[in-house]
C-alpha cells in the first residue's frame, strides 16, 4: 500500500468514525400512513414515538436522534420509493413506522436485504413471521394473527357457542378470520367478506339478523370500524347480539366516535390506557399533556418502539456501522414496556400477555375501555416454530 | 420556425446525454436515489406517451389506461410467481423470469386487453367513452383484488427482477440503463408513428370523423388500432415498473393511477411527442420534492396542477416555449 | 322473504343517496358540459359542516342549514373561481382541474379538522328501529332517508317541469347555444345550477353523517358510483338519474348480499367468498358496460 492509498483509507476511516460520533444524530426513517382516512393511525404512531424522544430531550438511550417522517399514502409503491431514497441518499440504517401489511410487504425486503434494520410498530404479516423471518426484522407490536387469536379465545372464554364473522376482503382480513377460528371452539354460522371501500353495511346487518348467532366477531379498522359499529347499533343488533372484537376494531378514536353505543362490547388487547404499571402511567400522562385527542394503542406501539430502540442505542452507544451488537442488544428487549412483561421470541416477534377488555361507562359518563382478566399468557404466534434464526 | 426545428433535436440529444451520464454523476453527488427517480420518470413517460396516442393524437379520452399498465405489471408478476413455484399457468403455460420473454408477453397480453376493451368502448364517444373505459378498468381492478392466488389486495412480490442475457439485473444502475434503452427505442418508434400516414388519419379523425368517412376511411378500425397500440405501450411501461419495483399490486390499476397518467399528459402538453415525458418528470419531481418538505404535499400538487390547467394553455412544454419567447 | 324485503329497502335507501349526488352531477354535465370530479368533495364538505355543527350544538336541526349553506357556498365559489374558466375547454382540462380541486379540498380539510373521522349524532327520535311487517325490523333513520330522497326527487320534478328556471334548465340541456342566443343570462343560470347541485350533494353528505364515518376521502368513494349512475341514466337526464340510482342501489346491494352464498353452492367456501366479493364489486361496472353497449347514450336520453 503506497502512502496515497493509505491517506485515502485513513481519511475514509476518519469520516466513518466522525459520522458515528455522538454529535452526529442517528437517523431514524419513519415511513408511515399520514394521508387518507387511515391517516390517524400513522399520526398516532409518529406522535407516540416522538413523545419518547421528547421525554429524553431529543435523545434515545442518551444518543441524539433525528426522525425523518415520510407519508406513504397507503401505497406500497410509495413506501418502496421512500425506503430507497432514505437508504441510499440519507444513509438511514434504522426504519420503522409502517401501518399496513400491504405497504410492509412491498417495502420490507428492500430494507432488510440492504443491511438496515426495520422495527415494526404495527403491521406484522404472517409471511415474515415464519420461514421468511429475518435477523434485521423486529416486531414490537404483535403478529397480525395474535390480535384475532386473542379475540377467538375471549369468545370461547365467554362461553359463546355460535359466531358470525366479518372482515374486509384483503390479506389482513383473511388473517383475522383465520386467527379467530384458530382459538374459537364454537361453530361459525356465517362468514362474510366486506370491501375495504365499503360505506354501507346494511346488507350485512340483515344477514347477521337472519343467522341469529350467539356472538359477532368483526375486524374493521379505522373509519370502517366506526361505520360498522354505528350501523350495527342502528340496526338494533347491539341489544340482541353481543360483539367480540380485537383492538383494531375498537381503538380510542373509534370509541370516541361511537360513544355510548359501544358500551358492552368485548375487546381483547395487549395494552390499555388503564394499565397499572409505571411505564404506562408515565406514557398516558405525557400524552394527555402533549396532545388534545384520545390516546390509542397505535400511539403506545410507537412509544414502545422508541423505547426498544433506545435500549439498544444505549447498549452500543449509537454505533450503527456494525449492526451485530445493535441487534444483539435489541433482542434482549431491555426496556420497560407500557404493557408490562415483554420479550422477543425466536422470530423476533413479541411474547406478551393478552387481556379481555370491556367497554363500560366511565366515571365522567363517557364510555371507556376497562381491563379485565388475562386471556392468554406469554403468547407468541403460530409461525415462530417455522423460523430458524 | 426554423430555429426551433433545428433546436429540438439538439435539445433531445442533450437530454439523452444527461440521462446516460446520470447514474455516475448521481453517485458522485451522493444522491444515488436520483437514478431511481429518473427510472420512474422514464417508465411513467412511456405510459403517458402511450396514453397520449389516443388522448392527444386520436382525441379519445381514455380514463382507464391504468388497466393496461397494471395488466403489463401483473404479466411479469404472475409469470415470475409460476417460475418460482414451478407450476405452469393454467396447467400449460410455463412461468418465466427472462426479461426477453416477459416483456413481449406483457405487451401482447395488454394489447389483447386493449383490443377487447377498445372494440367495445369505441362504440360510444364523448363522456360515455370516458366512463366506459373507466368501467372496464374498474372491473379489472376488482378482478385482481379478488385473485387470492396472486396476493389479492396486498399485491404480488417479485423477489428478484427478471434476468436478461449478459446483464446483471440485480444492479439498480443496470435496471436504469435497460429502462433508458427501452425508452429511447420506444420514443424513436413513436416519432416514426407520429410522422406516419396512420397518425395523420388519426389526427384527421379527431378533427372531423365525418370528413374522413367521406374519403372512405374506416374510422372505427383506425381508432381501434390506435387504442391497441396505446394499450401495448402502457403494458410495456407496467412490465418495466413491475421489474423496477419488484412488485405488482392492484394499486397499479386504480382509477387514480389513470388520473395521474392523464395529469402527466396534460402537464407536459397534449398531442406532443415528448410532452408526456416532460409531464411525467414534472409530476414525479414535484411529488417527491413536496413530500420531503411537508406531509401536506398533496395541497401543493393540487394548487400547481390547477395553475397549469387554468393558465398555461398547453402544459409545461408550451409554458417553457412561451417563456423562451417563442409561440408554442 | 323478510330478509329479501329488507335487502330491497337497503338497496332503495342506497339508491336514494346516490340520486341526491347524481341529480346535481347530471345537471352540471348536461347543462354546462362540465365533468366535475370534485362533486364528491362537496359531499364531503357538507358532511363535515353538518357533523361539526351537530356535535357542537347537539342539534341536528341546526346541522341542516349549516351543511346546505356551506356546501352551496363552496360550490358557488368553486364555480366562480375555477369552473367558469373551463366551459370552453375540453373534457381533459376539466378532469385535471377538478382532480386538482379534490387534492386541495382533501388536504384543506385534513389541515383544518385533523385526520380522525367525525361522527354526527342521530336526530332525536329517529335512532331506533321499527317493525314494518312481522319480522321485518328496519332503522327509522334509513326510512327517513328514503322519504327525504323521494321528496327531493318529486321537488326536482316540479322545479324542472313547472318553473321558469326549470324551463331554462331543460332548454339548456338540449341546446345550450340556443338558450344563449335567446339572451338568457347564461352565467347566472350556470351558477344557479352549480349551486343547486352542490346543495343536493351537501344534503347527501349531511344525511350520511349519522350512518357513515365522516372522513377525508369519503367523496371519492361515492363519486365513481355516482358517475356510473349518471352515465347509465343518460347524461343530463334527471329522470334517468333517478331510475339509474334505484337500479344501481338495488343491484349492488342484492349482489353483495346474495352472490357469495350463491357461489358457495358449487365452490369451496373461502374461494367463493373472495370471488363473490370481487364479482359483486364489478357488478355495477358490468351493468354500465352492458347498458352502454346496448344504448351508447344511456337509458333515458331524448334523441336530439
Amino acid at each position: 500500500m503506497n502512502w496515497r492509498k493509505l491517506a485515502t483509507a485513513s481519511a475514509i476511516t476518519l469520516a466513518a468514525a466522525s459520522a458515528t460520533q455522538a454529535d452526529e444524530p442517528v437517523k431514524i426513517g419513519m415511513i408511515t400512513t399520514l394521508s387518507g382516512p387511515a391517516g390517524y393511525l400513522g399520526q398516532d404512531i409518529r406522535d407516540g414515538f416522538q413523545l419518547a424522544i421528547d421525554a429524553e430531550g431529543g435523545t434515545l438511550g442518551g444518543v441524539p436522534v433525528t426522525m425523518i417522517v415520510e407519508d406513504d399514502a397507503l401505497k406500497p409503491g410509495n413506501g418502496r420509493q421512500i425506503a430507497d431514497r432514505l437508504l441510499n441518499n440519507e444513509g438511514v440504517k434504522l426504519f420503522t413506522g409502517i401501518v399496513f401489511s400491504n405497504v410492509a410487504g412491498a417495502t420490507l425486503p428492500d430494507i432488510i436485504d440492504n443491511d438496515a434494520i426495520y422495527i415494526s410498530p404495527n403491521a406484522a404479516p404472517s409471511n415474515f413471521a415464519g420461514s421468511e423471518c429475518h435477523k434485521n426484522y423486529f416486531v414490537v407490536s404483535w403478529q397480525n394473527d395474535s390480535l384475532h387469536e386473542s379475540a377467538g379465545q375471549n369468545a370461547t372464554n365467554l362461553g359463546y357457542e355460535t359466531a358470525f364473522v366479518l372482515a374486509p376482503n384483503y390479506q389482513a382480513g383473511k388473517d383475522a378470520i383465520g386467527g379467530f377460528k384458530r382459538f374459537f371452539k364454537g361453530e361459525i354460522v356465517g362468514e362474510v367478506y366486506t370491501r375495504l371501500d365499503q360505506t354501507d353495511f346494511a346488507a350485512e346487518m340483515a344477514q347477521i339478523r337472519d343467522a341469529k348467532p350467539a356472538v359477532v366477531f368483526q375486524f374493521h379498522p379505522g373509519g370502517l370500524g366506526i361505520t360498522f359499529l354505528r350501523q350495527y347499533q342502528q340496526a338494533g343488533l347491539l341489544e340482541t347480539t353481543p360483539m367480540v372484537v380485537a383492538e383494531p376494531s375498537m381503538d380510542g378514536v373509534i370509541l370516541n366516535a361511537v360513544g355510548e353505543a359501544a358500551i358492552g362490547i368485548n375487546v381483547s388487547s395487549h395494552w390499555n390506557a388503564d394499565f397499572d404499571n409505571e411505564a404506562s402511567k408515565k406514557f398516558v400522562a405525557a400524552w394527555k399533556e402533549a396532545y388534545d385527542r384520545p390516546i390509542t394503542y397505535y400511539a403506545s406501539q410507537g412509544y414502545d418502539t422508541a423505547l426498544a430502540i433506545a435500549s439498544a442505542l444505549k447498549a452500543n452507544g449509537g454505533n450503527l456501522d456494525d449492526l451485530g451488537p445493535f441487534r444483539e442488544a435489541l433482542r434482549k428487549a431491555d426496556f420497560q414496556s407500557v404493557r408490562g412483561d415483554f420479550a422477543f421470541g425466536p422470530n423476533q416477534h413479541p411474547i406478551q400477555d393478552w387481556y379481555a377488555l370491556k367497554v363500560v361507562a366511565g366515571e365522567d359518563g363517557k364510555p371507556m375501555l376497562k381491563t379485565g382478566e388475562r386471556i392468554l399468557e406469554d403468547h407468541s404466534d403460530a409461525y415462530a416454530a417455522e423460523c430458524s434464526l | 420556425m426554423p430555429i426551433s426545428k433545428l433546436g429540438r433535436p439538439f435539445f433531445a440529444l442533450a437530454v439523452l446525454a444527461a440521462l446516460i451520464a446520470l447514474p455516475p454523476v448521481a453517485d458522485a453527488m451522493g444522491q444515488p436515489a436520483l437514478t431511481s427517480m429518473a427510472a420512474r420518470i422514464l417508465i411513467y413517460g412511456i405510459a403517458a406517451a402511450s396514453l397520449n396516442i389516443v388522448l392527444g393524437y386520436g382525441g379519445m379520452v381514455s380514463f382507464g389506461h391504468a388497466a393496461f399498465f397494471g395488466v403489463g405489471g401483473y404479466v411479469v408478476g404472475i409469470l415470475y410467481a409460476h417460475h418460482a413455484s414451478g407450476d405452469p399457468l393454467f396447467g400449460f403455460i410455463p412461468g418465466s423470469n427472462q426479461l426477453l420473454v416477459t416483456l413481449p408477453a406483457a405487451i401482447l397480453v395488454s394489447g389483447l386487453a386493449a383490443l377487447v376493451i377498445g372494440a367495445l368502448s369505441l362504440r360510444t364517444s364523448g363522456v360515455q367513452f370516458i366512463m366506459i373505459t373507466l368501467a372496464f378498468a374498474q372491473m379489472l381492478f376488482f378482478l385482481f383484488v379478488s385473485l387470492k392466488t396472486y396476493g389479492g389486495d396486498d399485491g404480488l412480490i417479485i423477489r428478484r427482477a427478471n434476468e436478461a442475457p449478459w446483464l446483471n439485473m440485480r444492479d439498480k444502475q443496470t435496471v436504469y440503463y435497460v429502462c433508458l434503452a427501452i425508452a429511447v427505442a420506444f420514443f424513436a418508434l413513436l416519432w416514426r408513428f407520429v410522422n406516419s400516414r396512420f397518425a395523420n388519419v388519426l389526427m384527421g379523425l379527431r378533427q372531423s370523423e365525418r370528413r374522413m368517412a367521406a374519403i372512405g376511411l374506416p374510422a372505427y378500425r383506425y381508432k381501434l388500432a390506435a387504442f391497441v397500440i396505446s394499450g401495448m405501450g402502457a403494458g410495456l411501461a407496467g412490465a418495466l415498473m413491475a421489474n423496477f419495483l419488484r412488485f405488482a399490486s392492484p394499486d397499479m390499476l386504480h382509477w387514480t393511477k389513470s388520473g395521474e397518467l392523464m395529469v402527466m399528459v396534460i402537464l407536459g402538453g397534449v398531442g406532443t411527442l415528448f410532452g408526456p415525458l416532460a409531464g411525467a418528470a414534472v409530476y414525479i419531481i414535484l411529488e417527491s420534492v413536496l413530500a420531503s418538505w411537508t406531509e401536506y404535499w398533496q395541497l401543493g400538487v393540487g394548487i400547481i396542477l390547477l395553475f397549469v390547467v387554468l393558465y398555461t394553455h398547453g402544459g409545461v412544454q408550451a409554458l417553457a416555449l412561451r417563456l423562451a419567447g417563442r409561440r408554442p | 322473504m323478510t330478509l329479501f324485503l329488507e335487502q330491497l329497502l337497503n338497496g332503495l335507501q342506497f339508491g336514494v343517496m346516490l340520486f341526491l349526488m347524481a341529480a346535481g352531477l347530471t345537471l352540471i354535465f348536461g347543462i354546462m358540459g362540465i365533468i366535475n370530479l370534485a362533486h364528491g368533495s362537496i359531499y364531503m364538505v357538507g358532511a363535515y359542516a353538518g357533523a361539526l355543527v351537530i356535535t357542537e350544538t347537539d342539534s341536528f336541526l341546526l346541522g341542516i342549514p349549516a351543511a346546505l349553506v356551506v356546501a352551496a357556498i363552496v360550490g358557488i365559489l368553486m364555480e366562480v373561481t375555477v369552473i367558469r374558466r373551463l366551459y370552453r375547454r375540453d373534457h381533459l382540462d376539466q378532469v385535471l382541474a377538478t382532480f386538482a380541486i379534490i387534492l386541495i379540498l382533501n388536504q384543506a380539510i385534513t389541515i383544518l379538522f385533523g385526520r380522525q373521522p367525525l361522527f354526527a349524532a342521530m336526530p332525536a327520535g329517529l335512532g331506533g328501529s321499527i317493525e314494518l311487517l312481522p319480522g321485518l325490523i328496519y332503522p327509522v333513520y334509513r326510512l327517513a332517508i328514503i322519504v327525504v330522497g323521494l321528496s327531493v326527487a318529486a321537488g326536482l320534478y316540479l322545479l324542472i317541469n313547472r318553473t321558469r328556471i326549470g324551463m331554462l334548465v331543460r332548454a339548456g340541456s338540449t341546446n345550450r347555444d340556443m338558450v344563449r342566443a335567446l339572451g338568457v343570462d347564461i352565467r347566472m343560470l350556470y351558477t344557479i345550477v352549480f349551486g343547486l347541485g352542490a346543495l343536493l350533494a351537501g344534503l347527501a353528505g349531511l344525511m350520511a353523517g349519522p350512518i357513515l364515518a365522516v372522513q377525508v376521502g369519503m367523496g371519492e368513494q361515492i363519486l365513481i358510483t355516482t358517475f356510473v349512475v349518471v352515465v347509465i341514466g343518460g347524461v343530463g337526464s334527471i329522470k334517468g338519474a333517478f331510475y339509474a340510482s334505484l337500479i344501481i342501489g338495488v343491484v349492488d346491494t342484492l349482489l353483495r348480499a346474495y352472490l357469495p352464498g350463491l357461489l358457495r353452492q358449487f365452490m369451496v367456501g373461502s374461494e367463493a367468498d373472495a370471488l363473490g366479493a370481487g364479482v359483486s364489486s364489478m357488478g355495477i361496472y358490468l351493468l354500465m358496460a352492458l347498458v352502454l353497449l346496448a344504448r351508447p347514450k344511456g337509458l333515458f336520453v331524448a334523441d336530439s
